[in-house]
């Protein structure tokens, strides 16, 4: 999409601020001063708290939130000053979503879910038809094609969330507390399938609070009151150790 | 180790390399396993102890192989140890101590410190989970030691979570 900078970063953000002021009540930082570049190809989780922000962060770089002040590039545009209209121009053929329950469209079919975006990206019905043909077959909901998000589990409704946002083959993939509202055996699928299609050089940001989610990634940002107080790489570096479950329970005797 | 080759001992008479394998069944990859020489001289003390009675069994083509049996005794030991109850898991002493003492000696910063151990829970977390998906998945035993070991991770760093909130 940017022919300056292919190979530059795929966000960049440059002192970020969020404040909301409700009605009422003292205002919420949300998000004070955050610079953050997430490389092509990098898998990152932003993790802490409730309440840290981490959630108001994705929403300023997927444009479903605007930053009070800070300059945001995505792919090398710069995107902090677009009106909504470009956004969602933007969104729909660069970013997809995947939010923590689902935002299906509860009355179309799981077919239509997925088929929807490629045709408002300008994509043919035949074209959108393929994609979406392939997308639930590879998620493993080949069958499910006429149910309606209601009939299925939470699971499945994930992975119709997923191909959804991963149909117009996306820049960057934002993934906000995906498995939050799931069950163990459905965390492990979501996890399963970010770590694939990261594996086959999708760009992932991922928000959770879950530790066992962050650590699929290649990074972990520690979000706490609207800041990075950490952002560390994992797994690579200096030879460690594995670690073994005995590093963390111990059996007597 | 000693109770856990008791107990196995329990279910029939084994000797020292049938043991080994047994606890590798059962416990998985995860659990980083005793080598045989360290069950051998496990299986000495017990003997030594009267829990055990060893028999050595003559093989035709190779050494002598010592078959273990348990003794009254040796069922009293693991019927005792069943019914124990189990300490619970230690506090976290060490990383406490140092983020307690850090400010006393002014060489430390408590949230640098925070960040550190964070880096290394994660990345046990992450090998934790290298470690489940290679891992049978029909193997209950092996798979329930490992979700343990990483809801006590989940636990520490809700804790460490905690302490940034107190000390920032």
């Amino acid at each position: 999409m940017n022919q300056d900078e292919p190979s530059g970063p795929i966000v960049r953000a440059a002192g970020l601020v969020k404040t909301y002021r409700p009605e009422g009540a003292a205002p919420v930082h949300a998000v004070r001063g955050v610079d953050l570049t997430v490389a092509r190809g990098e898998f990152v989780a932003v993790t802490g708290p409730s309440g840290a922000g981490k959630s108001t962060l994705l929403h300023l770089l997927g444009g479903l939130d605007r930053p009070d002040s800070g300059a945001l590039w995505l792919d090398g545009r710069q995107v902090d000053g677009y009106r909504e209209a470009r956004w969602a121009e933007l969104r729909r053929n660069h970013i997809g979503i995947v939010f923590q329950f689902f935002n299906l469209v509860s009355n179309l079919s799981v077919a239509d879910n997925v088929e929807l975006p490629a045709l408002l990206a300008g994509r043919s019905p035949r074209q959108a038809r393929a994609a979406r043909g392939e997308l639930l077959d590879e998620l493993g909901l080949t069958g499910k094609e006429n149910s309606t998000p209601g009939e299925l589990s939470g699971g499945e409704q994930q992975r119709v969330a997923l191909a959804r946002a991963l149909v117009n083959t996306p820049t960057l993939l934002l993934a906000d507390e995906p498995a939050g509202s799931l069950d163990s055996k459905g965390t492990r699928e979501v996890l399963r399938l970010l770590a694939r299609f990261h594996q086959r050089g999708q760009t992932i940001l991922l928000v959770t609070h879950d530790a066992r989610m962050a650590s699929a990634a290649d990074r972990v940002i520690s979000f706490f009151d609207g800041q990075v107080v950490d952002d560390a790489h994992l797994g690579g570096g200096r030879h460690r150790p594995e670690a073994g479950v005995a590093d963390v329970l111990k059996l007597k005797g | 180790m000693r109770l856990p080759l008791l107990a196995l001992l329990v279910g029939g008479p084994a000797h020292g390399y049938e043991l080994k394998q047994a606890l590798e069944n059962l416990l998985g990859a995860a659990y980083p396993q005793p080598n045989v020489g360290q069950i051998y001289v496990t299986l000495g003390r017990l003997e030594k102890a009267g829990l055990i009675e060893g028999e050595d069994v003559e093989q035709s083509d190779r050494p002598n192989k010592r078959i273990y049996r348990i003794t009254a005794a040796g069922r009293e030991t693991v019927d005792a140890w069943f019914e124990e109850s189990t300490a619970e898991p230690r506090v976290r002493d060490e990383f406490f101590m140092k983020l307690a003492l850090a400010p006393h000696t002014g060489t430390a910063n408590q949230i640098a410190l925070i960040n550190k151990q964070r880096r290394h829970y994660l990345n046990t977390m992450r090998d934790l989970s290298k470690l489940a998906a290679g891992e049978d998945r029909e193997n209950r035993v092996a798979q329930l030691l490992i979700e343990g070991a990483m809801l006590h991770l989940q636990a520490d760093l809700d804790w460490l979570e905690r302490c940034q909130e107190e000390l920032e």
